[in-house]
């Protein structure tokens, strides 16, 4: 079997016609109804108005479907390739923008480069993914077991983890960290290391409480989210009004335009981080369920590229980016139904605004190359395969 | 090739396992997702429907308009009229200072409106509006609503406001509203006294009458966003307007009293039908502006007006307590001829009574000779009536004096209505623990010494004896016009049970004090056939004359200042055969009730007849009615 793959594989890459013969028009679908839900609730959220947020929002997403088709095009050994130049450049920026980032929100976060605002963190969600591929792609099975071969991905994860909690973006931090951990995990780390890891953590978690580590709003954030009650007119107030938007919603919704939490401003944020509260709302918990289920859907795709692939840079690669969207899009609704802190993390394709939506567009691009070359090798060190 | 195979092999199965846990812990997340999902907007939904309704519905509470007071002929004595009041939005003005200063040119506005305004918007938000300036005229209106191109965010909003058109002719009886303090807030659970700018009856009829008059709160359902702008009005129910109150005053005469009182310094006079207990008018002297108290005052108004030694704040005629002098002898000439004293007897007036070692002097220091009871009223004889109060005692004297409404509070639905005092023995072993002499029993016969009345008692007093001695109680109020609307009936008042005859010899002598020469009176008496009246003059020491000043010669009162005057008083009931209406006069330290009080009484007595229903039209009021 295996060597008939590799007599497959090469010579590698197959030409752009079959490539394009290869596309996943389902994913692609999928994509496309996520995002239409979007532009219906930014539709709905600017009072009716199209031109407020729906008609930007649906240029980004016809941007986001071409640069998502030019990805799937990439060949896979390329993607491994410039996995550690990416990587060293996402970080480099993380850097810069700890010095010199705009402020937005109250952190720094973005670059300005006037076509558009960069979000390094956001960019080092995709090359984490693919970096962390291009390494244990290099590994066999017995080299994981040995610990001090962890110790590089190890600090691949915590640096960029590091740089972006210190911004202060609690929410993007912990999406590094369990997306990281998830591909050490599938990647066959052994179970003894995560339970060392995770007490750790837990002890790491503590220190950070006590010694000022974490930003005050960071910490009120926690105790909010643990007693909403607790400060009614201020952090809690994001949340108690999501709750009492999304409770109201009932099972059929108020109807579009028809949320009055929405449409008269007791819900705060209501087109970007709070837009899956305005679709309770307004198109009830059949609504949200739908949208629980095309984003599971999503996620199942990724994973079912991952489980097909044979290349074991393009499974953990898949099952990164399919994770990236799981955590996306948990967090974000966890968080408005009350059920995890208020951490800041945007719906992607529904909310309002290019940079989630740039980030998934890619990571489904990735998803796309993975499963058109699902069925061929990657060379183990780039040099000296092929 | 093999060993690689076989690695791959292993590496992919243990990939594929934990691909499989980690999906069935995400199926775990999203079904934790699904669930709450369905708990919040199921299980709970219900809750956060009536949590979204109570963000997005604001109530506004709506004023009712308040019930008019009107007079007996349905005059208007309080009523509510429109006042004008500039309005600013802050967002509507791309310059607040400009807008202003255009304003201003059009309705001058002071240094401190301008800063209250400004002030003002420091705590407003963009939207509401805020108050520029108060109580507009209607030719300042029209200068604004003329200009509001020039004026961005100026708008003109309709308040109603109390307004009192007879001013303080009418203030101590109709009191004014004014805005409720701490503690009308906490007894009372309306919502209404929780708005600001609402006013609630403070004094007077309108506090008295304050449920009936402030009606019930309307409310307007508002959606609201969450910066509380209103957007639109989901619902409305108009508050219930208050009830009209149809007071007895007939105002013409009121104001007629008022003016003519104000002729002296202070003092107080009522008018009653002697047969209802309907008061025509209630004056008191000087009065006092009530839209002072409804914009609010400031220290210095309200120091100004309490420290006024003419007491401009107190109702004289139901809260002034005066030693009621000789107008008092018909309750002991009543009590005398209870006590079986008949109106014949006489008595020789020598000028002074001595009684042990004490002097009680007549008012007249020649004295009157050997007078019988009506002429002992007629020429007011001190020796006469201490005499016969000497005879009867002072518990007898208290006892009719009682039955006339003296000592007791009326009950009128006025706040602050005071009940004199009639002493007695067991009053004075209470009051002050000591016995009972009897030169005090002397001294009370002339009405003197801790007797005291109001005004509005006198008058009771004057009518029992005029109705033939039925005890007609006063009443200020005919009817609350939505609570009976069709009740126009009289109230029936039981007899005391007196012989006519006796009331008769009071009556005589009354009729002599001012129809026949040398009575008191006679120069203050009404020589139009059919409304002559009949009265009795008083005038009521509030000083001792001391044994060496008697020995000077007694200083008249035009030497004493003011408030060491005599009070002058005076009782009155016309027409004299057919008796109609009652009215007393206290002039406070106006000096000799003959000279001062009974000219005004003639005055109001007058003017009373005149305005009688039936006298201008026979059918306007369901005729006289008569007591058996």
């Amino acid at each position: 079997m295996g060597i008939e793959l590799h007599s497959v594989g090469s010579p590698p890459g197959l030409r752009l016609s079959q490539r394009i013969r290869q596309i996943p028009w389902s994913l692609v679908i999928l994509v496309a109804m996520v995002a239409s839900i979007g532009f219906v609730m930014l539709y709905s959220a600017a009072g009716g108005d199209p031109d407020r947020w729906m008609n930007k929002q649906m240029i980004r997403f016809a941007v986001g479907i071409c640069v998502m088709l030019a990805i799937g095009m990439v060949d896979l050994q390329r993607l491994a390739k410039i996995a550690y130049p990416l990587y060293a450049v996402a970080l480099v920026l993380l850097i810069y923008v700890e010095f010199a980032g705009e402020i937005g929100m109250g952190a720094q976060r973005w670059i300005d480069l006037k076509v558009f605002q960069l979000q390094p963190s956001e960019l080092m969600k995709i090359s984490l993914c693919l970096v962390l591929a291009r390494y244990f792609h290099g590994l066999s099975y017995e080299e994981i077991g040995r610990p001090w071969v962890l110790i590089p991905p190890t600090l691949l994860v915590i640096l960029p983890a590091g740089l972006v909690l210190k911004q202060p973006d609690l929410g993007t931090a912990g999406m590094l960290l369990m997306v990281g951990g998830a591909i050490f995990f599938v990647a066959g780390v052994r179970w003894w290391k995560f339970a060392i890891v995770f007490a750790l953590g837990i002890v790491g978690a503590v220190v950070a409480w006590n010694s000022g580590f974490l930003h005050d709003y960071q910490k009120a954030r926690v105790l909010t989210f643990l007693d909403p009650s607790r400060d009614a007119l201020g952090s809690g107030y994001h949340i108690t009004q999501s709750k009492i938007a999304l409770g109201s919603g009932g099972v059929w919704g108020k109807g579009l335009l028809q949320g009055s939490q929405a449409q008269l401003n007791f819900l705060p944020e209501r087109h970007t981080d709070f837009v899956f509260t305005m679709l309770g709302e307004e198109l009830g918990m059949v609504g949200g369920l739908l949208v629980l289920t095309l984003y599971s859907l999503l996620v199942v795709y990724g994973v079912a590229i991952a489980l097909r692939t044979r290349s074991h840079f393009g499974r953990l690669l898949a099952f990164g980016i399919a994770m990236n969207i799981f955590f996306y899009f948990f967090i974000n609704t966890a968080m408005v139904m009350g059920l995890i802190p208020v951490v800041g993390i945007p719906l992607p394709l529904i909310s309002y605004g290019g940079t989630a939506m740039m980030t998934v567009m890619v990571g489904f691009g990735l998803l796309m190359a993975v499963y058109i070359q699902r069925d061929h090798r990657v060379g183990r060190r780039s040099s000296n395969e092929e | 090739m093999g060993r690689i195979k076989q690695q791959q092999q292993s590496h992919q199965r243990v990939f594929t396992r934990r691909v499989a846990i980690l999906g069935g812990l995400k199926f775990g997340l999203v079904g934790a997702l699904a669930s709450r999902l369905y708990y919040l907007q199921v299980i709970e939904g219900e809750k956060y429907k009536l949590l979204s309704d109570e963000n997005r519905i604001n109530h506004r509470i709506l004023f009712p308009p308040r019930g008019l007071i009107l007079d007996r002929f349905g005059i208007p004595l309080a009523t509510n009229s429109p006042s004008y009041r500039a309005i600013l939005v802050a967002e509507q003005t791309p310059n607040l200072q400009a807008t202003l200063e255009a304003f201003s040119a059009i309705v001058p506005l002071s240094e401190r409106d301008i800063a209250r305004t400004l002030r003002q918007r420091q705590r407003t938000q963009d939207f509401k509006p805020i108050t520029v300036k108060d109580d507009l005229t209607w030719e300042e209106v029209n200068a604004v609503e003329l200009n509001l191109p020039d004026l961005p965010g100026i708008s003109i909003e309709i308040d109603q406001k109390r307004v009192y058109p007879f001013g303080g002719i009418t203030a101590h009886i109709l009191g004014y509203v004014a805005l409720p303090n701490e503690k009308d807030v906490e007894n009372d659970p309306d919502p209404l006294l929780r708005q600001p700018g609402f006013r609630i009856g403070k004094n007077g009829l309108e506090r008295h009458y304050d449920a009936a008059l402030r009606g019930g709160a309307g409310e307007s359902q508002l959606e609201v966003n969450s910066y509380g702008r209103a957007l639109r009005e989901l619902a409305r129910r108009e508050g219930d307007a208050g009830s009209d109150l149809v007071t007895t005053l007939d105002i013409g005469l009121h104001q007629f009293a008022h003016q003519r009182l104000s002729s002296e310094m202070a003092g107080a006079a009522a008018v009653m039908d002697v047969y209802t207990g309907d008061l025509l008018a209630l004056v008191s002297t000087p009065s006092f502006d009530p839209t002072a108290f409804y914009r609010g005052l400031t220290n210095d108004e309200w120091h100004e007006l309490s420290n006024d030694i003419y007491g401009p704040l107190t109702n004289k005629a139901v809260a002034g307590q005066y030693a009621p002098g000789s107008t008092f002898k018909m309750m002991t000439a009543l009590a005398a001829l209870r006590a079986g004293i008949r109106p014949t007897d006489r008595v020789y007036c020598s000028g002074v009574t001595v009684l042990g070692s004490a002097r009680f002097h007549c008012w007249r220091r020649e004295g009157h000779g050997s007078v019988d009871m009506t002429n002992a009223l007629k020429l007011s004889c001190d020796c006469y009536f201490y005499e016969i109060a000497r005879r009867i005692g002072i518990d007898q004297i208290a006892e009719t004096a009682r039955m006339f409404g003296l000592g007791n509070i009326e009950g009128l639905d006025l706040p602050g209505e005071k009940p004199g005092l009639i002493p007695d023995r067991a009053w004075k072993k209470g009051a002050l623990g000591d016995i009972w002499h009897q030169g005090e029993t002397l001294v009370a016969g002339i009405g003197q010494g801790f007797i005291t009345t109001t005004p509005l008692q006198l008058c009771v007093m004057t009518a029992r004896i005029a109705n033939g001695g039925y005890a007609v109680k006063p009443r200020l109020v005919r009817r609350i016009a939505e609570e009976s609307p069709n009740d126009e009936g009289n109230p029936i008042f039981p007899s005391l049970g007196l012989s006519q005859e006796y009331l008769k010899v009071l009556r005589t002598g009354m009729d002599m004090v001012s129809n026949t020469e040398r009575g008191t009176a006679f120069r203050s008496r009404i020589d139009i056939p059919g409304m002559e009246l009949a009265g009795k003059t008083g005038t009521s020491q509030v000083r001792r004359i001391t044994m060496a000043e008697r020995a000077r010669g007694v200083l008249k009162n035009e030497q004493l200042p003011w408030n060491q005057r005599d009070h002058a008083l005076f009782v009155a009931f016309a027409p004299v055969h057919a008796p109609r209406y009652a009215c007393s006069v206290v002039v406070e330290h106006g000096g000799g009730g003959s000279a001062v009080a009974a000219p005004i009484a003639r005055d109001i007595l007058i003017e009373c007849q005149r305005r009688d229903p039936s006298r201008r039209n026979p059918n306007a009021e369901g005729g006289r009615r008569e007591m058996p």
